[in-house]
């Protein structure tokens, strides 16, 4: 299996996967409810902390100044961390991280492991890695094993089944937990994956994680969550193994201040998520005993590469862009083809595929902007969007695709005054095949999106500059 | 496998444009990054202890303000309003401020008179903390902006796992361990950096089945504090 | 004051009133109105859909064009943003230093139409008179890009005989963005469709915003919906007065 991120590899086109996604009422309803709430609470709890823009600033310049000297830190951290007792690993792909989290879970003979949410096993699809390999992975967040029993993909960072509702959810758990019966409110079904849980906390000896922070100075991890299962995944087995991206350093203890105010307010509206959980390495009676790191590459050194883009990398997957993108909006995350959803999603799930696959993503976007503007680390995603347009232009499409013919023809006319003119005199007396009592209901080829669904006043017989000219020389001929 | 960290290394450098070993640049670049930030708080005592009741209020967290003289006092009315008969308390934790085990008092809404039990953390597996009505523990600072509390799991704090695994917890938080702002809180645990650490912000909770807020999923469902001072 | 107008490629084609418009306001509030024949587009099209070094020509043309014009007044905020945005970057990437220079010099002197109404002019009432129910849809461009805020709504405020109403979810986009409203059609319909509903709750008559592009957009999706609801550039309730009625 040869895994970059996700699905995306083979995902349809953004503007294919988004079609029965729009005719689909109940999950365009479910995540217009999910991510209007979200984004009320981020409004309220961004307003009361005054100093949002001032942390917005640090954060963006602490990532900056990480990536610039992305190596320090990491071999910083990687001291660190096996002084206190850890094992760190590197893996240049997916498959590489997958085979290492493999070799450990097998090295410590476990069948089974205990998963809390993360982002990058989903990128490596380490679950269908274990799975083929013959462990079991339970995942423990809510949502995701709403997923997994559902056998689902996620479609959002932060609140992966917000396409799902109760009723749905309770079939699911019914069908799935061999259950008799089972009320359908939230706290019925949170608590059903309680009991279902609690054993599997209490008996498997190996977690797995993500990390939302590598710490450089002291070789600590901090991972914030709300359920608990994190926690218990990170302090009941014996073995912990967690996965992190290499931009996910930064450099000191200190630095936690900045991120720890500027994520829970993104990502779920709160205050404070009810729990942050930093430790370094392993510590004594108190959690496992042997913690490995494995720290993945997967195409984040080709984003570092490429300084228009490189803020990509800045990224702590608060998911406040989804919640405020309309596009998102109105497809939810599947049509994305990559666990990452959305505008961040959009951006760099190509770029991990070294544009290659996902060449529609960056074209997924208005670029309205919103997503800039609540970005917690200032990432511009529009002008990332742009950047990565040029790119697929330049290193992917052939110089007679019609698309790039069409541009490059109006170039042309855009380049004279006089090609300019003589356009808008051939525009205007060539419109007649479509035009009837001044509109245009219907265009031919890729112009017929435009007019499915929206008429176009036809073309006028005076452009702007000929009734200037009139008039100039009207006052002329006055004067 | 150091092949592999090796070839990460190089392809950072030379995205990056060579190695980042000049240390002193470095530092001098990392000095002067912008932190126009607040950092520190600005209300005064009384102000501040409002503000984390009402906060901890907010994530339905149960708080009883008491003093010094009084605290085993509260903590055996909170036990016995919420019918905790097996409490665990954390290894440390002083035992002058635990009420009185076998005076037996009339239990909650008009139950049988029953007395608690307490066992210390270090009598307790995994099955104890599982099973019993709740745990006791001391704290390391409190977040008034945030409602938060601050655990190093140092003598009075309990393991990791001792907070988790049961249904109440029950915090005692002196107010002079109360600060306003996050990076005050940080400025307090620099010293204990490489602690475990965790920051408890009310009980556990998820909104993942239509971003409705439901209370306790793996951790404990109830958090009680006895703000003492 | 002497101000010299960019009309934007698709005004001056597909909406001469808007620039008609722009002139006779101009000149009512005794300003002398320049239109250099040798524009034609600021690149916005190219750039913003991947055809970048296409676009470096067009940014040396605008350059060229308005070199020595003193105020540049752009009824279109997209246009505008494309040239603050993205013109520093691209003259620094050519590598021309006299461009680069040029292009810095160039940027102080460009304003949106309500932009320098307010902010060069210091007007909020310009004595224009409409009569109608009005609804203002916030672009993204004139909102999170050039940071507009309540000016183009300051405007319409002192408009005489205006019946001005909100509209809900101000800061959604329409779904028009450029080539996205053809590359992704049908999202882009869905992102109309919502707007629409807004626009038509509001049971303005017209709808008016700060670009012809945007309103062209949910003009479309109105008139194919038969909804009645007009879209009118804000230039042209501006130029409208009870003297010379509406331009």
């Amino acid at each position: 299996m040869t895994v970059r991120v996700g699905e995306s590899a083979r995902a349809l086109p953004f503007q294919k996967a988004a079609l029965p996604l729009l005719d689909d009422a109940q999950l365009r309803k479910n995540v217009r409810h999910a991510t209007d709430t979200i984004q009320r609470k981020r409004g309220l709890v961004v307003a009361e902390q005054t100093d949002w823009q001032e942390l917005r600033t640090a954060a963006s310049a602490i990532k900056r100044h990480t990536l610039k000297h992305l190596d320090t830190y990491l071999t910083q951290f990687e001291e660190r961390f096996t002084a206190a007792g850890g094992v760190v690993h590197w893996a240049s792909d997916a498959d590489e991280a997958n085979r290492i989290v493999l070799g450990l879970v097998q090295q410590y003979g476990g069948k089974e492991v205990i998963k809390i949410k993360t982002m990058t096993s989903d990128e490596t699809r380490l679950n269908e890695a274990l799975e083929q390999a013959g462990v079991h992975p339970y995942e423990t967040d809510l949502a995701e094993l709403i997923i997994q029993l559902g056998h689902d993909k996620p479609s959002h960072i932060v609140v992966p089944a917000l396409h799902k509702n109760r009723a749905q959810i309770r079939e699911i758990f019914l069908r799935e937990m061999g259950l008799k019966e089972l009320g359908n409110r939230p706290e019925d079904l949170t608590a059903a994956a309680r009991r279902f849980l609690r054993e599997k906390f209490l008996r498997v000896k190996i977690g797995v994680s993500g990390a939302n922070f590598l710490i450089a100075e002291t070789g600590g991890v901090c991972i914030v969550e709300s359920e608990g299962n994190g926690r218990m995944c990170l302090t009941m087995p014996e073995v912990l193994i967690s996965m992190a991206g290499i931009e996910k350093v930064i450099p000191s203890f200190e630095d936690l201040e900045v991120f720890l105010q500027l994520l829970p307010r993104s990502a779920t509206g709160e205050r404070m998520n009810p729990y942050n959980s930093i430790w370094t390495g392993t510590h004594e009676d108190d959690g496992p005993k042997h913690f490995h790191v494995v720290l993945l590459d997967n195409g984040r050194t080709s984003i570092l590469a490429d300084k228009e883009s490189r803020q990509t990398l800045h990224c702590i997957r608060c998911a406040a862009c989804l919640n405020t993108c309309p596009v998102y909006r109105q497809t939810g995350g599947h049509a994305y083809g990559s666990s990452y959803a959305g505008p961040i999603g959009a951006i760099f799930t190509p770029q991990v595929l070294n544009m290659e696959h996902a060449q529609s993503l960056p074209y997924a976007s208005s670029l309205c902007g919103a997503c800039y503007e609540v970005c917690p680390v200032k990432i511009n995603i529009p002008e990332v969007l742009i950047h990565l347009r040029g790119r697929v232009v330049r290193e992917q499409k052939s110089a007679l695709d019609p698309e790039a013919l069409g541009m490059k023809a109006m170039a042309t006319v855009f380049g004279s005054r006089h090609r300019f003119e003589a356009a808008q005199r051939l525009a205007r007396v060539g419109q007649w095949p479509v035009v009837s009592h001044g509109w245009v209901r219907h265009l031919p080829g890729m112009m017929g999106n435009w007019t499915a669904v929206r008429d176009m006043k036809a073309i006028p017989d005076q452009p702007f500059r000929a009734w200037w000219k009139q008039r100039q020389k009207k006052q002329e001929k006055q004067a | 496998m150091s092949g592999t960290r090796e070839a990460v290394l190089k392809r950072i450098r030379s995205a990056i444009g060579g190695s980042s070993a000049d240390a002193a640049a470095r530092e001098a670049e990392r000095e002067v990054l912008p932190r126009e930030y607040r950092r520190a708080g600005s209300l005064d005592a009384d102000a501040r202890l409002a503000m984390f009741i009402e906060r901890l209020h907010e994530y339905d967290a149960n708080v009883v303000r008491t003093d010094a003289a009084r605290v085993a006092v509260a903590i055996g009315a909170i036990l016995q309003e919420h019918g905790q008969r097996s409490v665990i308390v954390a290894d440390g934790f002083p035992v002058e401020m635990l009420p009185d085990p076998i005076t037996p008092k009339s239990g909650a809404a008009g139950g049988p008179a029953e007395s608690f039990a307490f066992r210390r953390e270090e009598k307790a597996n995994v099955e104890d903390l599982d099973r019993c009505d709740g745990i006791i523990t001391s704290c390391f600072a409190g977040i008034a902006f945030t409602g938060s509390i601050v655990l190093t799991h140092g003598p009075g704090e309990g393991a990791r796992r001792f907070t988790l695994l049961p249904d109440r917890h029950l915090c005692v938080v002196r107010t002079e361990q109360v600060v306003e702002t996050v990076p005050e809180a940080m400025d307090r645990l620099a010293g204990f950096a490489t602690a475990p650490i965790t920051f408890i912000s009310g009980p556990s909770a998820t909104a993942d089945i239509e971003m409705m807020r439901v209370r306790g999923v793996h951790g404990p469902r109830f958090l009680d504090v006895v703000l003492v001072g | 004051m002497r101000i010299t107008l960019f009309i934007t490629c698709y005004n001056d084609t597909l909406f001469p009133e808007t620039g008609q418009a722009v002139v006779r306001l101009l000149e009512r509030l005794g300003h002398e109105v320049v239109f250099p024949l040798d524009q034609t587009c600021c690149g916005q099209m190219h750039y913003n859909t991947g055809y970048q070094r296409e676009a470096v020509p067009l940014m040396k043309r605008f350059v060229e064009t308005f070199r020595e014009a003193e105020t540049i007044c752009i009824p279109s905020s997209s246009c505008v943003a494309m040239i603050r945005d993205h013109y520093p970057l691209m003259a620094e990437e050519s590598g021309d230093a006299e461009l680069v220079r040029a292009v810095e010099e160039l940027l102080p002197r460009i304003y949106e139409l309500s932009e320098l109404l307010v902010k060069k002019l210091g007007l909020e009432d310009v004595g224009a008179y409409y009569a109608h129910r009005v609804t203002y849809h916030a672009s993204c461009h004139s909102l999170r890009g050039l940071q507009l805020g309540d000016i183009p709504l300051r405007l319409l405020r002192k408009v005489r005989g205006i019946d001005l109403v909100e509209l809900p979810n101000i800061d959604r986009c329409c779904g028009f963005g450029g080539t996205f409203a053809v590359k992704n059609g049908d999202v882009s319909a869905a992102m109309l469709a919502e707007k629409m509903k807004d626009v038509e709750n509001t049971t303005a008559e017209v709808c008016t915003a700060v670009d012809n592009s945007c309103l062209m957009h949910i003009f479309g999706g109105l008139h194919r919906a038969r909804a009645g609801v007009k879209t009118v550039h804000l230039a042209q309730i501006l130029a409208s007065t009870e003297a010379e009625g509406e331009a």
